[in-house]
């Protein structure tokens, strides 16, 4: 939103599409938590009472994927499990993003064996990476507000 | 056409469905396929593995220190139980001893974490029968409880922090108020969670008789820990084979008489009160050691103080405090001997030796570098803890190497996850989310 | 006692009895494991009446015979004592007797068993991999399984 052009006539400001929807979509997240393991632990404390994840505006996990438009993937994912997450991803609707929380998610982490993903990108696109084993709270809102500005520059 | 005979013509076929393992009531990693008459489960398959990380595969590709960053994310709850599982593994291997004060600290630790694991076992199980505000609470309290961990281990969770021969750092001086007051705090939260959940009638009908194991399957499935106690059995590690000090603690064992849900959830709330009752008797207990900073000695930065060492100016080096920075203060000799066993084949020196001298830095190595490390006598041992969720044994073979021939951990809730078809079948679809959310099932532990 | 009654009960199907650190350790012949677990069980004074751990070794690289150890650690909930059972399977017959009818757990036990080691168990009812996928070849707990070699379902083999 530009409030610059605000002066023009009271009670009205004008503004670019893309900014509005995008200033709409970042701030209505819904999430699909897709929750596996350790990392697990730190968002029930993101989400929780002390971090309070809603101060964001993403505080609504959706359990179903049609509904939701931020795929959290939290937590290692093994070979067995690609699959899966490969079908819930593609079960999205557009616009959608992929947030990797975790290393393992990001790059495997330190698990560089025979079960596990070496990072989900190498199976599904991923928008931001949030880091640490587990990622801090603090860290993950960090990695969310990057999240909100990079779906606030994205065309409508 | 009478009722009987039209009865008869209807068509009876099992219906299958599919549950997980991307369910919300699954933990992500579990699926039962279910085969249902109507609303009845009349068999249910249990798949697991989807968390599978080759945690025994990775232990035997490294030493025996860099096991014990795999075991912190085996239950993932409760890291510290695993820690110290392992770590009295690999003691009992080099048939050593750590300290008295160390085994305190232990102690004290392993039951923050069995609090913490209950909490979070009740909380999730609360939440996905709709009681989403005892999850809250119960997070609450479990946040008082991470930030004591932090303060001793620099983690919230994945923490590294019991090593064979002793622990990582002694504890902070500002660590015992905190405790109390997150002790303080947590009892508030069970008795408000008491208050909502425990009288409940929806809670209540949710629970009560439903997913019933009796005695004799418990014990034939090899079920231990709050889940075998709620049948009325009283077998805890601590108590019956007891480790590390805990046979000094007066503590009770809750045990149920049902079996069912109910019984459960009430033996996880009253173990968390014991384990209130221990770290609070470990606090008043525990040994002293030097505790406090000793303000008149000079400090110097450990960086610097490297710097004087390379250029061969270390007269008065020994007798030095070294200022560390935060994550390896409380490893310096003043807590040293207090906190790690007088071994120096697996414990590393004091920080003052591995920055001061030629040997504390060379012993520093030994143990850190690839293919030296810790290295245990050939052999094989066994070591049961009582984790959150049962008897969590270490099985390590040894072949006097650096690397661990095998690792091998026996997870509580394998047992359990095998067991549940029993309680499934013959319930309600909806309650298989209840009885599931009572084993308390953790993946990393599960699938390893 | 229970290694001497162990030994005096299976005679020479018992190759060696020691005790390491507190453990104690029975090697029996792997043709007797069905009927000791039912003595153990069974008998009165032993009462082995948990099923704690079941698991295996491959001793690959230290060139022993046989080359497989299947390990069983048992608990008693009356006598308070614990015991390990450990028979030698060799990689010309990898078979052993299941303990499915006198343990339950031992089920998804000896599932993970094969699942990881390959090693089969007569008289399983349903003996198919547990933790890894069906449609991944070998056995990875192998000591000749590279760690890290990667059988994915989708994406890059990498």
């Amino acid at each position: 939103m530009k409030p610059e052009n605000q002066a023009a006539s009271p009670g009205f400001f004008t503004s670019k599409l893309n900014d509005m929807v995008g200033w709409a979509r970042k701030y209505s997240l819904f999430q699909y938590p897709f929750v596996t393991a350790c990392c697990g632990m730190e968002y029930m404390s993101v989400a929780c009472a002390h971090y309070d994840i809603d101060r964001f505006g993403a505080g609504l996990p959706r359990f179903s994927p049609r509904q939701s438009d931020v795929l959290m993937v939290v937590g290692t994912i093994s070979h067995k499990l690609a699959p899966v997450l490969k079908q819930i991803y593609d079960q999205m609707c557009d616009p959608k993003w992929v947030v990797a929380f975790g290393v393992c998610t990001c790059t495997g982490g330190f698990y560089d064996n025979y079960a596990t993903v070496m990072g989900i990108d190498t199976i599904i696109p991923v928008d931001v990476y949030i880091p640490g084993c587990p990622p801090r709270p603090e860290n993950v809102l960090d990695g969310l507000m990057k999240l909100q500005e990079k779906i606030q520059r994205q065309p409508a | 056409m009478t009722t009987a005979a039209a009865s008869q013509k209807i068509r009876r076929h099992t219906m299958m469905l599919n549950m997980g393992p991307s369910h919300p009531a699954m933990h992500g990693i579990i699926r039962i396929i279910l085969g249902l008459d109507g609303e009845r489960v009349e068999s249910a398959d249990i798949a697991i593995g989807y968390l599978h990380r080759a945690f025994e595969k990775s232990a035997e590709q490294s030493g025996y220190l860099q096991v014990i960053p795999y075991t912190d994310r085996l239950n993932y709850v409760s890291p510290l139980i695993n820690n110290m599982g392992y770590s009295m593994a690999v003691e009992k291997l080099f048939g050593m001893k750590p300290t008295e004060r160390c085994e305190y600290i232990r102690v004290i630790m392993s039951e923050l974490s069995r609090i913490s694991d209950h909490l979070t076992c009740i909380g999730a199980s609360a939440m996905e029968l709709g009681a989403f505000t005892a999850f809250l609470y119960m997070m609450k309290a479990r946040e008082y409880l991470y930030q004591g961990i932090e303060m001793v281990t620099g983690a919230r969770l994945t923490i590294s922090y019991i090593r064979p021969g002793g622990v990582k750092a002694d504890l902070p001086p500002e660590f015992e108020p905190h405790i109390q007051k997150a002790i303080a705090e947590t009892r508030n939260v069970l008795k408000e969670c008491h208050q909502l959940l425990t009288r409940n009638r929806i809670f209540v009908d949710r629970l009560k008789e439903v997913g019933v194991i009796s005695k004799e399957d418990a014990l034939a499935y090899g079920i231990t820990g709050p889940f075998l106690r709620s049948t009325g059995i009283d077998y805890d590690v601590r108590k019956n084979c007891p480790y590390s000090v805990y046979d000094r603690f007066n503590f009770d064992i809750p045990v149920g008489s049902t079996g069912d849900n109910y019984d459960r959830y009430l033996c996880r709330m009253e173990e968390m009160e014991q384990s209130m009752r221990i770290v609070e008797q470990a606090f008043r207990d525990i040994p002293e050691g030097n505790l406090m900073v000793d303000t008149e000695g000079r400090e110097i930065p450990a960086a610097m103080m490297v710097d004087l060492a390379k250029m061969g100016e270390t007269e008065g080096f020994v007798e030095l405090d070294v200022n560390l920075d935060p994550t390896l203060s409380g490893g310096t000799r003043q807590y040293f001997n207090s906190v790690e066993a007088d071994e120096k084949r697996a414990v590393l020196p004091p920080k003052e030796d591995t920055y001061g001298n030629i040997e504390g830095l060379m012993q520093h190595f030994k143990l850190i570098m690839f293919g030296h490390g810790i290295q245990p006598p050939a052999g094989e041992v066994y070591q049961a803890v009582e984790g959150g969720n049962g008897e969590l044994g270490f099985f390590v073979v040894s072949d006097g190497t650096g690397r661990p021939y095998r690792v091998r951990v026996r997870p509580p809730c394998f047992p359990i996850m095998a067991a549940l078809p029993l309680m499934l079948k013959g319930g309600y679809l909806a309650d298989v989310v209840a009885t599931f959310g009572s084993v308390n099932m953790i993946g990393g532990e599960l699938d390893r | 006692m229970i290694l001497e009654k162990i030994k005096e009960k299976f005679l020479d199907d018992v190759y060696e009895t020691f005790e390491f650190r507190g453990d104690l350790v029975a090697v029996v012949n792997k043709d007797i494991v069905r009927e000791l677990a039912q003595y153990l069980k069974t008998d009165p004074v032993l009462d082995f009446n948990i099923l704690m751990d079941l698991t295996a070794v491959d001793y690959l690289w230290q060139e022993r015979k046989p080359r497989f150890d299947v390990v069983y650690h048992l608990y008693s909930l009356s006598q308070n004592h614990r015991v390990r059972i450990k028979a030698g399977v060799d990689e010309k017959d990898l078979t052993i007797d299941s303990l499915v009818s006198i343990w339950p757990v031992a089920d998804w036990f000896e599932r993970e068993v094969w699942d990881m080691f390959g090693i089969k168990f007569k008289g399983h009812p349903n003996l198919k991999r547990i933790l890894m996928y069906e449609e991944f070849k070998g056995h990875p707990l192998r000591k000749d399984y590279p760690y890290n070699k990667r059988q994915p379902l989708v994406g890059p083999q990498n």
